[in-house]
């Protein structure tokens, strides 16, 4: 499994609330949810984001409210893999859980600039930034959660079609 | 449904035997006792994956419908049992729009079909961290998960209790299960009895300035210490229901006499009280002597941006000021900020909106005189509501106003416009600052 595409950064404390604002949480529909992605931190993001892009940012990415409405915003949103020096622990869990690629990996958080070109490779956690040639090596998941991922979300490796 | 771990069968049994030889050495937090009871394991230690028994899975307005979508994945179409789900409508309750009112109207048919005992939909609800407790459904020794990040407010009762997304509140309304990581802690010794005006609030305002909004990311945040004989039921639900606001897993409290007061008074359940062992191992200690702290202040943007009301030398003008929500919409904190505001009238062009947690709190004010005092003194008095919390309606800010809020985050746009402030605070500075229109202390009007 692998990702692609070019990187919008972000800096440290990236809240739900700004990932998406309650004002849209009178929706669950993930289509509409993508449509005001980031829009309290990055008016251009849903303008110009391509599917497969990356997100990179700073400490404690995804902080603040339990909404799942954040991560699936992001999924929707066509993001292909969010790299973060560390996430909050209830998107951490909620990215995992709807099958979005999600690496810790403080090295890459801080090396990788906005607009470059990075590939990641989920099985071996490698991270390329092929505009700046450089190489970093992700987090590796522990062997449960890879199941999950494997099976694109909690209610599929429940229900045993991993 | 297959068992959400089988990692327990997956080590070798040398690694086994070297797991167990360390961890019967090992002392364990209140926390991790309190997982290792729920997963049927004599003793766990931070890092461990383990699968917990669930006492109560819980779930609001916005976040039930994405976990009601969710369970219509599963081969299986039932709960696990219909009397360990809360299902509270809160947040944009009563309705704001139709798009809510659509919500709403998912939950309470799933409620319906599969007939949830502990549905509360408007005229019963109250903001959830505030109703659980209220109506018996939290104890200690409990496992809870909740579908909002303010779930940890039980660890006041000596619960585990923590808050998870949609997808594993509908895992656990299916299986009556959750997997966990078993985190480490830190410990918060709090010591000496705190002054005239300094409330929950505040404690847990100065320790996340202290230790950051990240600084307990993943791990217990469990509190000791002779200060807290000083802390009312109320002080500690505050305090644990902010532990989320520095990242924690969860914030908890050692049962004392107190706690099992208002267990008794509130529940007919069973409680089961842990305690921490002598020798538990703590990744850090921080000692906090409650006698001297401040009145606190959390500036925008991040609820880690403190300042005692002292250390504010400009003046903060304000447009609004909010007091509820499920971190101080208690009685208590209702009958400080009625202390202050009795006899006295809001700054003119102040907007005042005190928010009741709970019907019960709501009907409490009312027979103490407390809702008269807010309505003479000029504030709006609301039923039960999330509303201004998180920008959903009832009290949403303009570009550039400013609202002195006892809820629990000041994110950017977090209570409407991106332009617009919050300031956190303790409803006693909030009531002071009603009257002034600025930040003010207690002190300056008392």
């Amino acid at each position: 499994m692998k990702a692609e595409g070019r990187v919008f950064k972000y800096g440290d404390n990236v809240d739900t609330d700004v990932i998406i604002p309650a004002r849209y949480l009178n929706s669950s529909d993930p289509a509409e949810l993508a449509t005001h992605c980031m829009e309290d931190i990055d008016k251009e993001f849903v303008h110009k984001v391509q599917k497969g892009d990356i997100i990179v940012a700073n400490k404690n990415f995804g902080c603040g409210s339990s909404r799942e409405h954040a991560p699936i915003a992001i999924k929707a949103a066509g993001v292909g893999c969010v790299i973060a020096e560390t996430f909050a622990r209830i998107f951490y869990r909620n990215a995992i859980n709807i099958g979005l690629p999600i690496i810790e990996c403080p090295e890459a958080a801080r090396g990788i600039d906005e607009g470059d070109l990075v590939e990641i490779d989920f099985d071996s956690g490698m991270i390329y930034d092929r505009t700046k040639n450089t190489e970093y090596k992700g987090q590796a998941f522990p062997e449960f959660m890879q199941k999950i991922i494997r099976a694109e979300g909690l209610i599929n490796y429940i229900n045993g079609t991993e | 449904m297959r068992p959400l771990l089988r990692l327990q069968h997956t080590k070798s049994d040398s690694i086994h035997a070297e797991w167990e030889r360390k961890t019967k050495t090992m002392g364990m937090t209140m926390t991790q006792k309190i997982l290792a009871a729920a997963a049927g394991l004599d003793s766990v230690e931070a890092g461990q994956l383990i699968e917990a028994q669930l006492d109560l899975v819980l779930g609001n307005d916005i976040t039930s419908p994405v976990a009601i979508h969710e369970m219509d994945r599963f081969k299986e179409q039932k709960v696990f049992d219909k009397d360990k789900i809360a299902l509270v409508m809160d947040h944009f309750i009563p309705n704001k729009d139709i798009k809510s009112a659509e919500h709403c109207k998912c939950v309470r048919e799933f409620a319906c079909k599969h007939e949830i005992t502990n549905y509360f939909d408007v005229g019963q609800m109250g903001i959830e961290h505030a109703l659980l407790p209220e109506q018996g459904l939290t104890v200690a020794g409990d496992v809870i998960i909740g579908a909002d990040s303010h779930t940890c407010t039980y660890g006041a009762l000596g619960a585990f209790s923590t808050g998870v997304g949609s997808t594993d509140m509908a895992a656990g309304m299916a299986t009556g299960k959750a997997w966990f990581k078993v985190p480490g802690a830190i410990r918060f010794n709090l010591t000496g009895k705190p002054a005239k005006w300094i409330s929950g609030k505040d404690v847990i305002l100065h320790i996340i300035g202290l230790i950051g909004v990240d600084g307990a990311l993943y791990r217990s945040m469990e509190f000791a210490g002779d200060g807290i004989a000083y802390l009312s039921m109320d002080d500690r639900f505050t305090i644990a229901n902010m532990a989320i606001e520095a990242g924690g897993k969860n914030g908890i409290f050692p049962v004392d006499d107190a706690a099992i007061a208002y267990m008794k008074e509130h529940s007919k359940r069973e409680y089961r009280i842990f305690e921490a062992d002598p020798d538990a191992v703590y990744e850090e200690e921080y000692t906090i002597d409650l006698s001297t702290l401040k009145p606190t202040v959390s500036f925008p943007h991040l609820p880690e941006n403190t300042k005692t009301v002292d250390e504010i030398t400009e003046d903060i003008t304000i447009d609004q000021v909010v007091i509820g929500s499920c971190t101080n919409g208690r009685i208590s904190d209702l009958r400080i900020a009625a202390e202050i505001l009795k006899g006295r009238k809001v700054k003119k062009n102040l907007r005042c909106i005190v928010i009741p947690a709970t019907q019960a709190v709501y009907l409490q004010a009312m027979e103490e005189g407390l809702l008269k005092i807010f309505i003479e003194a000029g504030a709006a008095v609301s039923t039960p509501t999330c509303g201004p919390c998180l920008g959903g309606y009832m009290g949403v800010l303009a570009d550039k106003e400013r609202c002195v809020s006892t809820t629990n985050r000041n994110f950017v746009g977090r209570m409407g416009h991106v332009g617009s402030e919050v300031y956190l605070a303790s409803p006693a500075v909030a009531a002071a600052s009603a009257l002034t229109g600025k930040i003010s202390s207690p002190e300056e009007v008392c």
